[in-house]
């Protein structure tokens, strides 16, 4: 076995020691919903579409184990369809964002001075626009698709990123080593990829998990105004509208869907947390 | 012979780590201090001589724990009191003085106000008592206008000021015991022995006792009357001054003596330069500065040479514009006027424009080991990238080269596959010369690049350079301000103030007096190995900075 299999196999056991019971339980609460939304379609007991009873929000039983929702048809196997459309398209925008936001916010920190100032600058005024203010009108004008979506969510999440990476960035720029690659005749590119990332890995990491909860909210935010996703799909935001009625006659059907929202924002949180404290412990152990 | 003030015996630190390992990181320690006595704790760093002085006013760092022995104070046994019996005890009794003042002092606050701050609060003084005291303490310590100097702000004093202003802070409260932790490290050459002079004035006027920490012999020479030499937490050797300077018994303390930052007795004559046709390198009436235009001169009609296989000292205090000089000729700042010449061609201005070789024949040392190595990259990627790109090796011959490259500046072949994190200080500093030597150069830019380095492990670097030097014939540009190592290793040098270069020649000329009164003023900073040096120093100072200004 090569030494660096075996460092990497010291470097998550030394992690796994540093799980506390609560982030534990966050953790594998996260893995199981990333499992469920996978295999949704052989978890799931039913089609999410298929109207199984005639009765609205019928309480649970041993055949719909969460009752059903406002058409009949069967909650948990919609539940675990929302899940599933849900981290998928936070997925997606939390990479697009960040493959973007990170790469400019790099590139102003390396070039500094005026290209710096302009980007800065503009991403200030976007970030002064409302982020749900200015998703709607795009949405409305442009009509709610899976495409529109994504890349105008991504966009709001840009800027934020952009923010976080160029500030990273020019803490890092300035140290020795950088200084070091740039009397070696280095272009930019290869700064930024070889010396600058490796040294914002950790906190971009975090920062994905951040951004990737407000992805979630966001959407479901979007989905629950009615200009997220579409009806025949729906994620948990939509579920969470869809059923709002329930609550009228007394049952809890929309309360799931609001209640897997909030779990998943929560555990993430919660993770990122003890990643962040952890790479801080061992980034002052380095200096 | 009086009871001592400070009595310390057998005292045991130990750190546990996370998983509840222990080891002891001081051990077995026992001196004594009488009242107005100095003592001095020496030793590498790591050696737990700022821990055993911190062990004196009861406190351990975060995970170290006292683990046996007593601490006296007078009568109070220090370890046995709770927190905040301790506190009353902090602050009065036993007071601390910090290596950087400047990170001591609050910026939004009057020095005044955080003088008096302690005997303030805790009531002992009335606020015009503590001023008229912290007045009186300003003029022992001879600060320029005792009266009002406490009315500013600390970035409205100088370096040298702040660390005798974090002094008169300390002994405000009449302390027993005072303790010093490098206070005169972070200061230049010329600074520090006013500063040392004013503290051990001090501390014999009140006849307050010390504990001096450092790892300069020859400093501790002028303030201490006992020295304990510390190595890994351990006593080496215990004893007068007097007795340890003249006549070490440990080997030790004779290789610590060795290397210590003083003159040495005769100053070697380079050999005769032939007159080379063509300098390997030539700075010709150079200006620069800093700001969108240039106009914060830093550099002012610098001419130098420096010929192949020479080391050309730059010497200077800091803000003379010595580093500047350095990034001017790797190509890190432009010059407003003059330029640099290559083995006779002149160099382009940045390096943007530079051929790959022009920057291939000048490397940079940097200063700061730690943060010149990119902490996420191993030994190999970081020694094999040079190569790549210099010499356009692929990446199999450049591993076979970084081994043979590592073995030549005496590290393991196998720290290829380590990060920086996992190297000592010594170590690191090997590496980032092995990376300037990983792309042949024929100049190397040392960057004091042993000033942050204890002086054994700086001694053992000094050598590395020399022996690199015969077998490749390589050229230093070794930019330091300390003139002892100048004097040891180079064959020119060239003293630098408010950039200008002051005089420059053959070391052993620059040196010899009479020289410029910069240079004298500069030698004359250097401590000698003798305990009287230090008045005679501080008057011969007086007498050169009068005829500079």
């Amino acid at each position: 076995m090569s030494p660096e299999i075996i460092g990497w196999r010291a470097h998550i056991r030394e992690a796994i020691s540093d799980l506390t019971p609560g982030v534990t339980l966050c953790l594998l609460f996260l893995i199981f919903v990333a499992v469920v939304g996978l295999f949704a379609p052989w978890i799931a007991p039913f089609d999410e579409s298929e109207i199984l009873t005639n009765e609205s929000f019928e309480p649970p039983s041993s055949m719909l184990w969460l009752g059903s929702d406002y058409l009949g048809r069967d909650l948990l196997s919609r539940l675990i369809y929302g899940v599933r459309v849900t981290l998928f398209l936070a997925m997606i925008i939390t990479f697009l964002s960040f493959t973007t936001g990170v790469g400019l916010g790099f590139l102003a920190a390396a070039y500094g001075g005026r290209i710096d100032t302009f980007m800065s600058r503009a991403n200030d005024v976007m970030l002064s626009f409302p982020s749900l203010m200015l998703a709607l009108i795009v949405i409305n004008s442009l009509g709610s698709s899976f495409v529109v979506l994504v890349v105008t969510i991504a966009f709001i999440d840009m800027t934020r990123v952009f923010r976080v990476s160029r500030a990273l960035a020019v803490n890092i720029i300035i140290m020795d080593y950088v200084e070091a690659a740039v009397v070696r005749g280095e272009g930019k590119g290869w700064i930024v990829w070889h010396e600058v990332l490796p040294n914002a890995l950790t906190p971009l990491a975090a920062e994905f998990g951040i951004r990737f909860t407000y992805a979630i909210l966001f959407i479901s935010a979007l989905s629950f105004l009615g200009l997220g996703v579409q009806p025949p799909q729906s994620d948990l935001g939509v579920m969470v509208k869809e059923n709002m009625q329930a609550l009228l006659y007394g049952e809890y059907t929309n309360i799931y869907p609001a209640l897997g929202i909030t779990a998943i924002a929560i555990s993430m949180n919660v993770f990122v947390d003890w990643l962040l404290q952890r790479s801080s412990v061992e980034i002052s152990d380095e200096i | 012979m009086n009871k001592p003030l400070l009595k310390v015996r057998d005292l045991d630190v130990t750190v546990r780590d996370k998983k509840g390992h222990e080891f002891k990181i001081v051990e077995g320690i026992s001196f004594d201090v009488q009242p107005g006595e100095v003592i001095a704790l020496i030793g590498e760093s790591g050696s737990g001589k700022t821990t055993i002085s911190l062990s004196c006013m009861g406190y351990s760092r975060p995970g170290c724990y006292l683990t046996n022995g007593t601490v006296h104070l007078g009568d109070e046994s220090v370890l046995d009191k709770s927190l905040p019996e301790l506190q009353k005890l902090r602050g009065k009794k036993i007071t601390y003085v910090a290596q950087s003042a400047a990170a001591s002092f609050n910026g939004a606050m009057t020095i005044d106000a955080q003088v008096t701050e302690i005997p303030v609060i805790t009531g002992t003084m009335s606020k015009e008592d503590a001023l008229a005291k912290a007045v009186k303490l300003y003029a022992a310590l001879e600060l320029p206008n005792p009266e009002t100097i406490g009315l500013r702000y600390p970035h409205q004093v100088s370096g040298g000021q702040l660390q005798r202003l974090m002094a008169a802070m300390a002994m405000i409260s009449y302390p027993k015991l005072l303790i010093l932790d490098e206070p005169t490290t972070a200061l230049d050459v010329t600074t520090q022995i006013e500063v040392l002079y004013s503290i051990k004035k001090l501390i014999k006027d009140n006849r307050t006792a010390a504990i001096y920490v450092t790892h300069d012999l020859s400093l501790v020479a002028q303030v201490a009357d006992h020295i304990l030499v510390l190595k890994d937490g351990k006593q080496v050797e215990y004893g007068p001054t007097e007795q340890i300077i003249n006549n070490p018994r440990e080997d030790y303390t004779k290789s610590l003596m060795a290397a210590a930052h003083v003159m040495p007795d005769e100053i070697h004559a380079p050999p005769v330069a032939q007159a080379e046709e063509t300098p390997l390198l030539r700075v010709d009436n150079v200006t620069a500065g800093y700001g969108p235009k240039q106009d914060i001169i830093a550099l002012r009609e610098i001419s130098l040479t420096i010929g192949a296989g020479e080391t050309v000292g730059i010497i200077g205090e800091s803000g003379s514009g010595k580093t500047t000089l350095g990034r001017l000729i790797s190509g890190l700042m432009n010059a407003k006027e003059g330029s640099v010449y290559l083995d006779g061609h002149q160099l382009a201005q940045s390096v943007a424009q530079r051929s790959r070789d022009d920057l291939r024949q000048i490397q940079f040392a940097f200063q700061m080991a730690d943060v010149a190595l990119n902490p996420r990259q191993k030994l190999g990627k970081i020694l094999s990238r040079p190569m790549r790109f210099y010499l356009g090796l692929s990446q199999k011959e450049a591993d076979i080269e970084v081994s043979r490259l590592l073995e030549r500046v005496d590290l393991p072949g196998e720290f290829a596959r380590r990060f920086p994190p996992e190297l000592s200080g010594g170590q690191r500093q090997r590496v980032n010369l092995a990376r300037a030597l990983a792309a042949k150069p024929k100049l190397i830019i040392c960057d004091e690049i042993t000033s942050a380095l204890d002086t054994i492990v700086a001694q053992q670097i000094l050598d590395l350079l020399e022996s690199l030097q015969d077998e490749l014939g390589l050229s230093y540009m070794f930019i330091t301000h300390d003139i002892a190592t100048v004097a040891k290793i180079t064959e020119r040098i060239a003293v630098m103030r408010h950039g200008r270069i002051v005089q420059q020649g053959p070391v052993d000329e620059v040196l010899t007096p009479p020289c410029h009164e910069y240079t004298q003023l500069l030698l004359n900073s250097v401590p000698e190995m003798r305990t009287d040096w230090l008045d005679e120093a501080v008057v011969e100072r007086r007498k050169l900075i009068a005829e500079l200004d």
